[in-house]
C-alpha cells in the first residue's frame, strides 16, 4: 500500500474535507529493494558454505577425492543449462514489459525446462555418488559438497515451483503491475542463483579436480 | 494495489532508450542488447575455465588463480548484465546492500579460512596439516 486515507473518528460523516491524504514516501520498488536485501542474507548463507567447504574440502578421511568422483562434462552440460535459463528468463523478462502474455508464458516454460534438467543431472550425480557409498557421511569434504551444492539445488527447486506459481498468475491474470513485479523479483532470485553457480562450478568442480 | 497511481519521477531509464512512457507502471529491467551481451559474455568467461582445466593448459597452481579470476569477472558480468547493478537503482540502496554483503562475504570467507588452516597448522603437530596423513590412509586402501 503506498496510499492511505485516513479519517477522523469523530468526523465519519460524509464531509469530504474531514479527510485527509496521506501518501508514504518510501522508495520506488520497495518491494524489489526488500528482495535483494533477502537475496544478499541469502547470498551469507551461500558465503558460509563455501567457507565451510574451502575449510573441509581437502578432508578425504580415506573417501574419494573431488578428482575421483567429479565428471566435468555433465558439470559444463549443467552449467551450460542454468546460462541458457538465464538468458531466456531474460527473454521472458523483455516480453513481459511489451505485456506479451503468451511470449513470457513460452519463454517461462523454456526456463523451467532448463532448470529442470539442471535439477535432473544434479540428482543423477548425487544418486550415482550415494549408490557408490559416497554420501555425505563419507567424509568431510563430502559433507560440505552435499550441503553446498545440495541448498544450491533446492533454491533452484524452489525457484521452479515459484515460476509454475508465476506461469498460473500470468495466464489467468496477464501481466498487470503486481505480477510484473513478481516476475521481477523471481528474475532476481533466478539470475542470483546463476551467479551463487559461477561460484559453485569454479571452486568446487573445477579446483576441485586439480591437484 | 495502488502502485499504478504513483507519478514517475525516478531515474530509471537504464540509459537505453526504454521510456516506456505509455504504460509507466512496467519499469524496464535490461534491454534484449543487455542480456545478449552479458550471456555472450559469459559463455566466453564459463568456457575458458572448463577448457584450461580440462584440457590441462596450465600448472596446476597457475590455473587455480586463473579460474578465480574468471569467475570473479564472470560474477561482476552477471551483477551488470542480468541483474541490472548500477549505483543508481534503488536509490543507490541495491548497491550500498552489496557492498556492505561483499564486506560481510570478504569477513566470513577470510577469516574462516585464516583461522581454520592456522588451526591445523599449530593444533595438530602430529598429524600434519591438509590431511596429510589422511591422504596416507587413503592410498593404503
Amino acid at each position: 500500500m503506498s496510499e492511505i486515507n485516513v479519517t477522523h473518528a469523530g468526523a465519519a460523516s460524509a464531509d469530504p474535507s474531514s479527510r485527509y491524504y496521506v501518501r508514504e514516501h518510501h522508495p520506488e520498488n520497495g518491494t524489489l529493494l526488500g528482495f535483494w536485501i533477502y537475496l544478499m542474507s541469502d547470498c551469507l548463507i551461500f558465503a558460509c558454505l563455501f567457507a565451510t567447504y574451502a575449510v573441509l574440502g581437502r578432508n578425504y578421511a580415506g573417501g574419494p577425492s573431488g578428482a575421483e568422483i567429479f565428471e566435468l562434462p555433465t558439470v559444463a552440460l549443467n552449467t551450460a543449462f542454468l546460462l541458457f535459463s538465464s538468458i531466456t528468463y531474460g527473454f521472458a523478462m523483455l516480453a513481459a514489459q511489451k505485456k506479451n502474455v503468451k511470449g513470457t508464458l513460452v519463454w517461462l516454460a523454456i526456463t523451467g525446462v532448463l532448470g529442470a534438467c539442471f535439477l535432473y543431472l544434479e540428482l543423477d550425480e548425487f544418486a550415482h555418488l550415494i549408490h557408490e557409498g559416497y554420501g555425505p557421511w563419507r567424509s568431510g569434504f563430502l559433507t560440505a559438497f552435499f550441503s553446498l551444492v545440495g541448498t544450491h539445488g533446492l533454491h533452484v527447486t524452489f525457484g521452479i515451483v515459484w515460476l509454475v506459481t508465476l506461469m498460473f498468475q500470468v495466464g489467468k491474470h496477464g501481466i498487470h503491475a503486481a505480477n510484473y513485479r513478481r516476475l521481477a523479483c523471481l528474475s532476481m532470485f533466478w539470475h542470483f542463483l546463476d551467479v551463487i553457480w559461477i561460484g559453485v562450478f569454479t571452486y568446487v568442480y573445477l579446483m576441485g579436480v586439480l591437484p | 494495489m495502488s502502485d499504478h497511481h504513483h507519478a514517475h519521477g525516478h531515474g530509471h531509464d537504464h540509459g537505453h532508450g526504454h521510456g516506456h512512457h505509455d504504460h509507466d507502471e512496467l519499469h524496464a529491467h535490461g534491454s534484449f542488447k543487455d542480456y545478449t551481451i552479458g550471456f555472450i559474455l559469459s559463455v566466453i568467461l564459463t568456457a575458458i575455465p572448463f577448457w584450461l582445466v580440462m584440457t590441462h593448459q596450465l600448472a596446476p597452481g597457475t590455473t587455480k588463480f586463473v579460474i578465480l579470476g574468471f569467475a570473479a569477472v564472470q560474477v561482476v558480468v552477471h551483477m551488470v548484465y542480468f541483474l541490472h547493478m548500477n549505483s543508481k537503482s534503488e536509490g543507490g540502496w541495491n548497491m550500498m546492500a552489496l557492498i556492505l554483503t561483499a564486506i560481510l562475504l570478504f569477513i566470513v570467507l577470510t577469516g574462516s579460512i585464516w583461522v581454520m588452516y592456522h588451526m591445523n597448522a599449530n593444533m595438530m603437530p602430529n598429524m600434519g596439516n591438509d590431511g596429510g596423513s589422511v591422504h596416507g590412509m587413503h592410498d593404503m586402501q
